[in-house]
């Protein structure tokens, strides 16, 4: 487990324990069990506490854990017969979007979602999660067809961002945005969103334009990287806690302000330290958001989805 | 408001509005260094005489030159909750916020109005860039709303300005929860078949782009105007290289397929007449510098339109 700078003190009890009992293994005669179980337990005690009260700026890092569940691990989890359906059939497949026919519940469904990769080389190769046009315009074309065979849509968000390059501006990554937020908008079948890492501006919102939108409890979605926002406002990038403090990117701070509907729980210590357990909690808030929007007609989802983005911003947060 | 304040011509209102005084009399050209005359300026609509660069205008003086006669009414803009985040950086934001109001004499960065163009009627909505960087704040996506809505009722087009750095950080999640609203309102055109058309100003970036100012039937750009998603500074230091000369500006979007027309500010009304009124079925316009129309301008020009539809 890769540790983050403010779980040091847990690193320590950890590294104790895990001591103690290389010592034992060497020497036979040795019985550190007791003493072992007592750092476990500090440990777990330390764990709970340091995840009880996370701030921003932490929950930025626990989000952004190379060791968190991706897109795939979802898929690989929560869906059967996953077959991947690649291409925007104009330029390229955009590794960084995944996207395609898959089974939930034995129910045929899309799922689109955005894959960071999970080592070097499959994190080139997915562009860390940041999509191009085409990504973007994959998921146009997957949206579209779940429209066509009333299928369910299932987003997975986790990207820091559309991808800032070159040929991605030539190619209109803004349009691209817009018009896969404008998809979103128009399909009448139910489209439900879960941020299961960051929810990185408009590369986020291109696919969470949805009648239901989820965060896992650690998870974020922002209008911009705090580290952006610091470099911004405050003229230096090392103010990235203050912003994260002042963008109120958590889920807890979302919800009470009527952007996202559901928050779904992480085991302790957060989804990268028990992934099956995160995932499948994913997987139950994925059923009980499409429950809510069973036997809706298409015009009304369409209806239903407009007017909950158009009502909002009538919820300020009283802190 | 009342009537007077609608309705007179701006340029006896001009006396009295605060934006209007110039602090300084000479502008410097950013793009080649002239020293500008500021009644020269304002008489080329801020466009340089020397380069041709075309500089920010504000809404009003922007709807003053396009309306007939200069003649226009404004529309109201709900006015939404202020600093739901009561978010704080080195300043507070509705200190910021205030600085803008007074520095511009508007609201926010968005201004509506109802008229007409070469005796068309249109909904116009212009961001202001000088307020606050014309971030895409709640108030930003209730004006688009409001225009939308404005334009449905009276069946008329839209026409958007658009100039902005992207999305209102001190309003968080909010302000980005705009693209999808500001989508919405472009949809309810669409649904009512009536022309969106976008004229993407100097510059034009951000979440502003990656929604409704990439969403126009017509798009436009004003010569030299950046637009794009990312900014160039952040693109170089992602992609470790120089960028290409005229990266991102109108005339290099133009030829990436990103665009329909590059129009000089000057020829821009016209433009506007010739498009809206072919998209909407209407007669060839009569050309000339038409004075403002004769009766109140508000109501009168739905039933071609109507007809249409």
């Amino acid at each position: 487990m890769q540790y983050l700078d403010f779980e040091k003190p847990l690193a320590d009890i950890e590294g104790k324990a895990e001591e103690l009992r290389a010592m034992a293994r060497t020497n036979p005669g040795m019985d550190v069990t007791k003493e072992a179980e007592a750092l476990d337990r500090k440990a777990d005690q330390a764990l709970r506490d340091l995840y009880k009260t996370l701030t921003p700026w932490q929950k930025c890092q626990v989000a952004r854990h190379p060791e968190r569940p991706h897109c795939l691990d979802y898929v690989e989890g929560l869906f059967t017969e996953f077959t991947a359906l690649a291409g925007d059939r104009a330029f390229a497949d955009d590794h960084a979007v995944i996207g395609g026919l898959a089974r939930f519940n034995d129910r045929p469904v899309m799922v689109i979602g955005h894959e960071k990769g999970n080592d070097t080389k499959s994190r080139i190769q997915r562009n860390f999660g940041m999509a191009r046009p085409e990504g973007y315009r994959k998921a146009i074309r997957l949206m579209d067809l779940a429209d066509r065979f009333r299928l369910p849509v299932i987003t997975l968000i986790d990207t820091a961002g559309a991808y800032p390059g070159k040929g991605a501006e030539e190619r209109g990554q803004a349009e691209a945005i817009a018009r896969s937020t404008e998809k979103c908008l128009t399909i009448g079948v139910p489209l439900v969103s879960v941020v299961i890492g960051e929810g990185g501006s408009g590369g986020a919102v291109a696919f969470a334009t949805a009648n239901r939108v989820a965060m896992l409890e650690h998870s974020i979605y922002s209008v911009i990287s705090p580290e952006g926002c610091a470099s911004i406002l405050w003229k230096d990038a090392e103010k990235m806690r203050e912003a994260a403090e002042a963008l109120r990117l958590t889920a807890q701070d979302l919800q009470k302000l009527g952007i996202i509907d559901r928050i779904v729980k992480e085991p302790v210590g957060g989804a990268q330290r028990a992934p099956k357990e995160a995932i499948e909690a994913v997987g139950k808030a994925i059923e009980a958001m499409l429950g809510e929007l069973s036997g809706k007609k298409p015009e009304t989802l369409v209806r239903e989805r407009r007017q909950k983005f158009l009502d909002m911003g009538s919820k300020g947060l009283a802190a | 408001m009342n009537w007077i304040t609608n309705y007179v011509r701006p340029k006896i209102n001009s006396l009295f509005s605060r934006r209007e005084v110039p602090e300084n009399l000479w502008t410097k050209c950013p793009e080649c260094g002239t020293m500008l005359f500021h009644r020269e300026l304002a008489a080329n609509l801020n466009v340089c005489g020397t380069c041709d660069h075309h500089m920010t205008i504000s809404p009003r003086q922007r709807f003053a030159a396009l309306f007939d006669g200069g003649i226009f009414t404004e529309i109201k803009v709900p006015e939404p909750l202020v600093d739901p985040l009561q978010f704080r950086d080195q300043k507070k934001y509705t200190d910021r916020l205030k600085a803008a109001q007074k520095a511009s004499g508007e609201k926010d960065a968005m201004l509506l109005a109802e008229g007409e163009i070469g005796r068309t009627p249109i909904v116009a909505a212009a961001q202001d860039f000088s307020f606050m960087a014309g971030s895409m704040g709640m108030y930003v996506g209730n004006a688009i709303i409001a225009a939308a809505e404005r334009a449905v009722k009276l069946k008329r087009p839209l026409v958007l300005f658009s100039a902005s750095g992207g999305a209102r950080m001190q309003e968080g999640m909010l302000s980005l929860m705009q693209m999808p609203r500001t989508t919405v309102a472009v949809q309810l055109l669409k649904e009512a078949r009536l022309p969106y058309i976008v004229v993407l100003t100097h510059p034009t970036t951000g979440g502003v782009t990656a929604s409704y100012a990439m969403l126009g039937d017509v798009q436009i750009a004003e010569p030299n105007a950046q637009i794009g998603f990312a900014g160039a500074r952040v693109i170089e230091q992602t992609i470790r290289e120089k960028l290409p000369e005229g990266f991102q500006r109108a005339e290099y979007l133009l030829d990436h397929g990103m665009l329909d027309r590059v129009v000089h500010r000057k020829a821009l009304k016209e433009e506007l007449v010739t498009l809206i009124r072919m998209l909407t079925g209407q007669p060839p316009a009569i050309r000339g510098d038409l004075a403002a129309p004769a009766e109140k301008p508000a109501d009168a020009p739905a039933e071609k339109a109507e007809a249409k539809a």
